[in-house]
């Protein structure tokens, strides 16, 4: 007779990778809703287009490295990366930025260096950070003006255009600036009265954004009330934020507020789904605090002293930097220890 | 209410105890043939004390330890020594292991019994002895003897007596349901080891999942000083070490035994052994096993002799074999699969789980660890099972001890949660096990190092000795000559001591002539000296320094090395040997050489 011989345990209640990666997904359909009831049809269509290359990107480099290609792709990792990408660039991107940030995603962030569970990096910030980076313009200036749709145009049809004819003469009607953006430009000559009277603010705080915010967040609290992700490294994330806004900016004329940062920009979209990537953060619960914690610090300081409107991606990559240092210094304390014990002899952090 | 600690990590695995709860304790009889393993616990196999074609009566003494950490084998019921010969045995290997096969005869007659209602007129040595001699070992794990375990060592009181009825692992339910059907002999036991070990306090702890057995335990215990602490349910509430700290708030020091901090535990089933001891003054011979299982169609406890074959036991409660797909003994999170049915129970079983594909299916190939934490969440040892299974995978395995690796206590938390389906619990196991293997080979390799060192330094010594020797010999000769110089030169002074001045003069011409002669001899011969030996010193002076310096680097980088616990330790070690091995000879032939010259006239020294 032939039994299944197995080692202990044998019962598991693990959710596989695949399933945890469409969790994601499928959290972040709210946020994908608002956005493309309030910015058009943009990022709908950015998403869609990332997911396909990215997959095909993956596929392709596992054959190249003769890996089993159907068993990677089912965990959904790549999918997921493309999917992030979709949702940060802008609603105008044209189509060969999008191309160029998912394949240095997931080919050189991911798998140059050794695929899934090896990247150091989150993946689908090196991609967004190296176009922002290599394409300013491009990626500056296609912000869709908020509640587009409200006012009729542009059209799928339209938007699909501009996207992949990499002819961009249109754009310039339906585009402004972030309200990040604005507000630390105008800031500077202006009062925060005349500032808030852009079209972008609208009425609340800025208009279209804190609803694709809220939106996030609700699916980032919906992850976790799945226990998908941990509450850590989203309360680090806007508590560094919160702190820092608190301590620095609390003078409106001066400095951007605190209502912006949380609901501007790609703060709750960065809290619960880019900073939370397993793969490239700190592991442990006090780890994972200090890593989401430096990131909403460093947005802060790039945000109001740095050169770039939005700083979800350099902060997350800089945190992943620190992450190795992050876990040598967070370790637990093991039962029965006095104390805990740092690092590992012969690669000291 | 007893204050209740908290410990981190922890899973809730599905429960599965309602399948083998419905009905009570069986019997199940007496089957054809019982098989003995003449080691059933830790510690030294018994030997055999009966033959094969003996008739034996049931309780009766068949195997017993001569020396050594054990407890005797006793026959189950009466019947005659079939063969002791090697069998399948119950271990996650699948091995054999020797065995007494008793083919019974129905009697099930007795040998005589000696119940003792009054234990506490005896001594306490004495009552250690009847449990003994009763056979009785731990029935919940590795099963240590309860004896030697009732004996802490003379300076560790024991202050909190444990009694571990948490029985957290799922489907295993022969704890619970001895509590809820034998709670007074329970209670007995506790109050025999209480009364030997004379601890502050007993606490019965028990996961909340049981209400009918703390209902049971309650009545029992009504008017006694031991407490009944109900803990939540969570894996691993019933590990030892996750108990003590439930129960006291207090950690069993790693490497340490509980008895390190006045703790002890021990078993419901060890409890209801022990009453059995003491007061009925009957052996260990028949134990409470769960069957259970969606392959079999009545699950429930069973008291089956030691010894019944799993087989048996499976068939009366309807196994279906189409069905069975892996056969567990013990529980799923801890347990290990059988290859076959034919294996006894021993002391240790508690539970075999006939499971269906469905039940416990088999789990999905090993996906790249995403770092998710999940393990570390999951741990009650506050371990980093990632980075244990990284290293341990690596093969680095300093690295794995430097991260507590034994302190994993197997628990099988983190593989439970792990969502890459990494089997981290066969890593560790494998990485223990060539830790293992490595430090016996260390210890041999540094003995057979000291043995060689030692040879050495005899040598050495002799060879020193033998110069020694032959330098006194030397002396010897050289005083020797000396003397009888003297005494010729005493003798030609006697003789021309008649001519003094005379004399004197042609001692005087002597000595100079002598002088002249040795002036002349050795005024080249210095410069030869000097340009032969000088360098050669010199040289040997660098030599020495060299070595000196490269000792010292190396020495350093061993401390550092040790300091961080490096891989490279041993061969760092051997290179301080050998570059100490160096300055050594560096400094014998610079010495040596210094001795040639200060052997040599002044002159020679004193010239440039
Ligand atoms: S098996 Fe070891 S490492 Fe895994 S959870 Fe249990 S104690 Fe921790
Ligand atoms: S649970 Fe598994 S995948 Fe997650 S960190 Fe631990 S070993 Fe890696």
């Amino acid at each position: 007779m032939a039994f299944v011989q197995q080692s202990s345990p044998h019962a598991r209640n693990a959710r596989p990778t695949s399933r945890v990666m469409l969790w994601v997904m499928i959290a972040t359909l709210p946020g994908l809703v608002a956005q493309t009831l309030f910015f058009g049809w943009g990022n709908l269509i950015n998403v869609v287009f990332c997911i396909a290359v990215a997959v095909a990107a993956e596929a392709a480099m596992l054959r190249l490295r003769k890996k089993p290609v159907a068993f990677f792709i089912r965990d959904n990792t790549a999918a997921v990366t493309g999917l992030l990408l979709g949702l940060s660039l802008s609603q105008f991107t044209p189509w060969w930025v999008s191309v160029v940030a998912v394949i240095s995603a997931i080919v050189v962030a991911k798998q140059l260096y050794g695929g899934l569970g090896s990247n150091p990096f989150n993946p689908a910030m090196v991609g967004y950070a190296l176009v922002l980076v290599s394409f300013p313009v491009a990626m500056t200036t296609n912000w869709a003006e908020p509640a587009l749709l409200w006012q009729g145009a542009p059209g799928f049809g339209e938007t699909l255009v501009t996207i992949t004819s990499g002819q961009q003469t249109a754009v310039d009607g339906w585009t402004m600036a972030t309200p990040l953006d604005e507000y630390k430009h105008k800031i500077t000559t202006h009062t925060a009265a005349e500032v808030l009277t852009h079209p972008t603010f609208g009425e609340g705080i800025a208009r279209g954004w804190e609803w694709v915010n809220a939106a996030f967040l609700a699916g980032g609290l919906g992850l976790m009330a799945l226990r998908i992700i941990s509450w850590h490294i989203p309360a680090g994330f806007l508590g560094g934020l919160i702190l820092m806004s608190l301590a620095f900016g609390s003078n409106a004329d001066l400095y951007t507020p605190l209502s912006l940062h949380l609901l501007a920009g790609g703060t709750m979209l960065g809290a619960f789904f880019i900073a939370t990537d397993p793969v490239s953060a700190a592991t442990s619960h006090q780890g994972k605090l200090v890593y989401g914690t430096g990131i909403g610090i460093l947005i802060y300081l790039i945000r109001t002293w740095g050169n770039y409107p939005d700083a979800v991606a350099f902060s997350v990559l800089l945190m992943n930097f620190a992450v190795p240092f992050i876990d040598h210094y967070t370790p637990p304390r093991t039962y029965g220890h006095h104390k805990a014990r740092r690092g590992v002899p012969g690669n000291q952090g | 209410m007893t204050q209740l600690w908290d410990f981190r990590g922890g899973v809730h695995p599905a429960e599965h105890k309602d399948l083998s709860t419905a009905r009570p304790i069986r019997c199940a009889g007496i089957p054809e043939r019982l098989v003995l393993p003449l080691q059933q616990h830790i510690g030294e196999p018994a030997e055999a004390i009966v033959k094969v074609g003996d008739r034996v009566l049931k309780g009766q003494k068949i195997a017993d330890i001569g020396t050594g950490v054990g407890v005797p084998v006793h026959a189950p019921t009466s019947g005659v020594i079939e063969s002791i010969a090697d069998y399948p045995v119950p271990h996650p290997s699948g091995m054999s292991d020797r065995c007494i096969t008793l083919k019974p005869d129905g009697e099930d007659q007795w040998c005589p019994r000696h119940p003792i209602s009054d234990y506490r007129a005896l001594e306490r040595d004495q009552v250690l002895q009847i449990i003994r001699e009763a056979g009785i070992s731990g029935m919940g794990g590795a099963g240590f003897p309860t004896n030697i375990k009732l004996r802490p060592p003379r300076d560790r009181k024991v202050s909190t007596l444990i009694l571990n009825g948490a029985e957290c692992e799922p489907y295993i339910t022969a704890d619970d349901m001895t509590m809820r059907e034998k709670a007074d002999q329970v209670i007995a036991g506790l109050k025999i080891m209480a009364w030997i070990l004379r601890p502050e306090r007993c606490v019965i702890g028990i996961e909340d999942n049981k209400p009918q057995a703390i209902a049971a335990l309650r009545i029992a215990t009504e008017g006694t000083q031991t407490e009944i602490a109900v803990i939540p349910t969570k894996y691993p509430s019933g590990g030892e070490k996750q108990l003590i700290r439930i129960l006291t708030g207090m950690e069993v020091p790693s490497g340490g035994i509980p008895a390190d901090i006045g703790v002890m535990c021990q078993n419901i089933g060890t409890a209801v052994a022990v009453a059995n001891a003491v007061l009925e003054g009957t052996p260990l011979i028949a134990r409470v096993v769960t069957i259970t299982g969606e392959a079999v169609r009545e699950p429930g406890n069973v008291e089956a002799l030691l010894g019944t074959p799993i087989e048996y036991l499976l068939q009366q409660a309807g196994v279906q074999q189409e069905k069975l797909s892996r056969l567990v003994l013990g529980g799923p999170m801890m347990g290990y699969t059988l290859t076959t049915e034919a294996v006894p129970v021993i002391k240790t079983t508690n539970c075999v789980i006939a499971a269906t594909a469905r039940e416990l299916p088999t789990p999905p190939p090993e996906q790249p660890c995403i770092r998710c934490g999940e393990c570390a969440a999951a741990c009650p040892m506050d371990l980093l099972p990632q980075q244990l299974f990284w290293y341990a995978k690596a093969t680095e395995f300093e690295k794995a001890e430097h991260l507590n690796l034994f302190d994993c206590i197997e628990c099988g938390a983190c593989s439970y949660v792990c969502p890459s389906s990494i089997p981290l619990v066969q890593y560790y196991r494998f990485a223990k096990g060539e830790i293992r293997v490595q430090r016996a080979e260390q210890l041999k390799a540094d003995r057979a190092r000291e043995r060689f060192e030692a040879r050495r330094a005899r040598l050495e010594r002799e060879q020193e000795e033998k110069e020694l020797r032959r330098k006194e010999r030397a002396k010897a000769a050289a005083e020797a000559e000396a003397r009888k110089k003297a005494e010729a030169e005493q003798v030609a002074a006697d003789g021309e001591a008649v001519d003094e001045r005379s004399a004197k003069a042609a001692l005087v011409e002597q000595a100079l002539a002598r002088k002249k002669a040795k002036t002349e001899a050795s005024r080249p011969q210095p410069a030869a000296d000097s340009a032969e030996d000088k360098p050669d010193l010199e040289a040997l002076e660098k030599q020495l320094s060299q070595a000196q310096s490269k000792l010292e680097t190396m020495q350093g980088m061993l401390d550092e090395a040790k300091a961080q616990q490096a891989d490279n330790v041993d061969k760092l070690e051997r290179a301080v040997a050998k570059n100490l091995d160096r300055v050594k000879r560096a400094e014998d032939a610079l010495a040596e050489t210094r001795d040639k010259l200060a052997a040599r006239p002044t002159e020679s020294q004193s010239n440039p």
